[in-house]
């Protein structure tokens, strides 16, 4: 196994901005480079607006780290143009097991619904999506693309302004100073972009500790998702294995908050434990192994002036329902097309206060998704470990107690009820999965799928109808939908209109509408009219 | 809509209350506590609406 998190990606080289006499302004400048920052980079480098993406590193991330990646995310990388290298490279699986004590309680097979071009999700390791993304990132900036990746640049200072913002950093070769329009804060957990404006961010810790093991096995071993309560290799705590590429598997182990975190990674001491997990007849290595507790917290507001913040900088989650890094994906998502409009002129600043609403939403839902896995597997009473065990015990022999054991829920995107870019619904008896605020399910389009066809700016989508030309708008009609498509746009509606935003999530529909009707729409979809 | 029935609803009320005392005779606390568990979760899904079953929460907890 080469080891992929050793070698430079974005060395550090010198900018002329460093050489210039008064601080260079930027339109776009972005803190961090991992899977969010870089996403935000390609999103708005795709839309041609200068960016400069900061990291004080110069490398992929260390270890495997996020390891799943969601349904929506691998939409997001296709439109990133990267989609297919993911799903390529990553794992797939469906058949998911879950043990209790020393019995295999049940087995779920995901049977995910078809009509989709992206499975519900891959496995992969953190360092190779980092790596895809720099690689993609290369290649637009090969075609033109208006991207500058600056590895060995730390920031030191912050400093927001009412038109801008002013930063300080270090490198390799002494400190400079530069000037931002807008600030995207991808930089983590710990930003330190969130320290230097003395920002908060509060929220509830967990008192627990889990050691992540990345091994690599010589065994022939199922490509499923084993999760085990209270096996006998680790009495009163939980286990998690997981397949990777490269023939890497993945194991969590939970240790309880009172452990000697130095001695519980030692080799030595790993090793025993996951011979006790895997048998004495599995031979194995070690590739990476690490101790992480986490803690479930957000910021107040993600937008502060023209410093937005996103991904864990923002809101930080437990990793139970890989919600870290795909939500992280969603926030960039919502963000790059908003400020690429009011960079543009095409839309005024408010429109950025939207994506405070909609990600702060996202983000207090998968707060809440994560904590409530979290108090499944690490019950936090005598009672609540009683029902807990219940609940297993149960789902032995009764399939109605399965819904109920959560050792993580799938991630799913947000859907933005009652955002202020949603014009009401207007389409009766259209379904509920694609109501205003929704993102748009994928469905079999033509010889293709229907999210392929979905382009950069707003849509307008007829179904059963010839959608009108509208300016700021794509039309794209279906004369006569199939079975699918009804069943997923038009449920019990003849025929319908949709309003798609460009992160292709609903922003109208109707029965039928003028395009004066649908005009108000894109314009309160772009925050220009309440 | 199904609401929560509190007037009389059962058809032995001293039978059952024996087979209730019955299932947990010379069990342990600990062994009591989990058939119980088993038991709410057993009648919750029985019930299903999380109506319902909140206005039986809420009835519990006024005693």
């Amino acid at each position: 196994m080469t080891q992929i998190f050793e070698k430079p990606l974005y060395p550090y080289a010198r900018s002329a901005d460093q050489d210039a006499a008064t601080p260079v302004r930027h339109p776009v400048v972005i803190v961090g480079a991992g899977p969010v920052g870089l996403a935000a980079a390609l999103d708005l480098g795709q839309r041609g607006v200068p960016v400069v993406v900061l990291d004080e590193n110069d490398k992929v991330s260390h270890g495997s780290r996020a390891i799943c990646f969601a349904k929506r995310t691998l939409e997001i990388a296709d439109r990133l143009g990267m989609g297919e290298t993911l799903v390529e490279k990553g794992v797939q699986w469906n058949l998911g097991k879950v043990f209790f004590g020393d019995r295999k309680v049940y087995e779920f097979n995901l049977l995910p619904e078809t009509g989709h071009r992206r499975p519900a999700f891959i496995n992969l390791q953190q360092y190779h999506l980092e790596q895809d993304m720099v690689a993609r990132l290369r290649e637009l900036q090969a075609e033109g693309a208006p991207i500058d990746l600056r590895g060995g640049n730390r920031v030191t200072g912050v400093k927001a302004h009412d038109d801008h913002v002013a930063l300080s950093i270090d490198t390799p070769e002494g400190p400079y100073a530069l000037q931002a329009d807008w600030l995207i804060a991808c930089d983590g957990a710990g930003s330190p972009v969130r320290e230097h404006l003395g920002l908060g961010f509060t929220g509830r810790v967990f008192e627990d500790n889990f050691l992540i093991a990345d091994v690599t096995m010589q065994a022939e071993f199922p490509t499923e998702r084993w999760f085990w309560f209270d096996p006998p290799f680790n009495p009163g705590q939980s286990a998690l294995l997981h397949k990777q590429p490269d023939g890497v598997w993945r194991i969590d182990l939970q240790l309880g908050w009172d452990i000697d975190r130095e001695r519980e990674k030692e080799p030595v001491r790993v090793k025993a434990r996951v011979r006790q997990m895997l048998g004495p007849e599995v031979t194995f290595d070690l590739e990476w192994v690490s101790i992480y507790t986490f803690q479930c917290r957000r910021m107040e507001r993600f937008r502060h002036g023209r410093v937005v913040f996103a991904g864990d900088a923002a809101h930080q989650v437990s990793p139970f329902g890989a919600r870290g890094a795909n939500s992280g994906l969603q926030d960039t998502d919502n963000l790059c097309w908003k400020l690429a409009a009011v960079i543009a002129g095409d839309a005024p600043e408010a429109l950025l206060d939207s994506y405070d609403a909609e990600r702060v939403q996202a983000a207090d839902e998968n707060i809440l998704n994560s904590t409530r896995s979290t108090d499944f597997i690490t019950p936090k009473s005598a009672m609540s470990r009683i029902f807990r065990d219940a609940v297993l015990d149960l789902s032995e022999r009764h399939e109605f107690a399965r819904p109920l054991v959560n050792s993580g829920r799938l991630s799913l995107p947000a859907t933005h009820d009652g955002s202020p870019l949603n014009t009401p619904d207007a389409l009766p008896g259209g379904p509920a999965r694609s109501r205003p605020g929704a993102p748009c399910p994928d469905a079999t389009f033509e010889t293709g799928f229907l999210l392929d066809r979905l382009g950069r700016g707003f849509t307008l989508m007829g179904l059963g109808v010839q959608a009108p030309q509208v300016p700021g708008t794509t039309p794209l009609s279906v004369a006569d939908p199939d079975d699918e498509l009804r069943a997923r746009y038009l449920g019990d509606a003849p025929s319908a209109l949709y309003l798609i935003r460009p992160d292709q999530h609903v922003a109208a529909r109707w029965a039928n509408a003028t395009p004066a009707t649908i005009a108000t729409a894109l314009s309160r979809a772009t925050g220009a009219t309440p | 809509m199904t609401r929560l029935v509190l007037s009389p609803n059962i058809d032995a009320p001293d039978n059952l209350y024996a087979d209730l005392l019955a299932a947990h005779e010379g069990l342990s606390e600990t062994e009591s506590a989990a058939l119980n568990a088993r038991l709410i979760l057993i009648l919750a899904n029985q019930i299903g609406s999380r109506e319902v079953f909140r206005a039986a929460l809420d009835a519990a907890r006024r005693r």
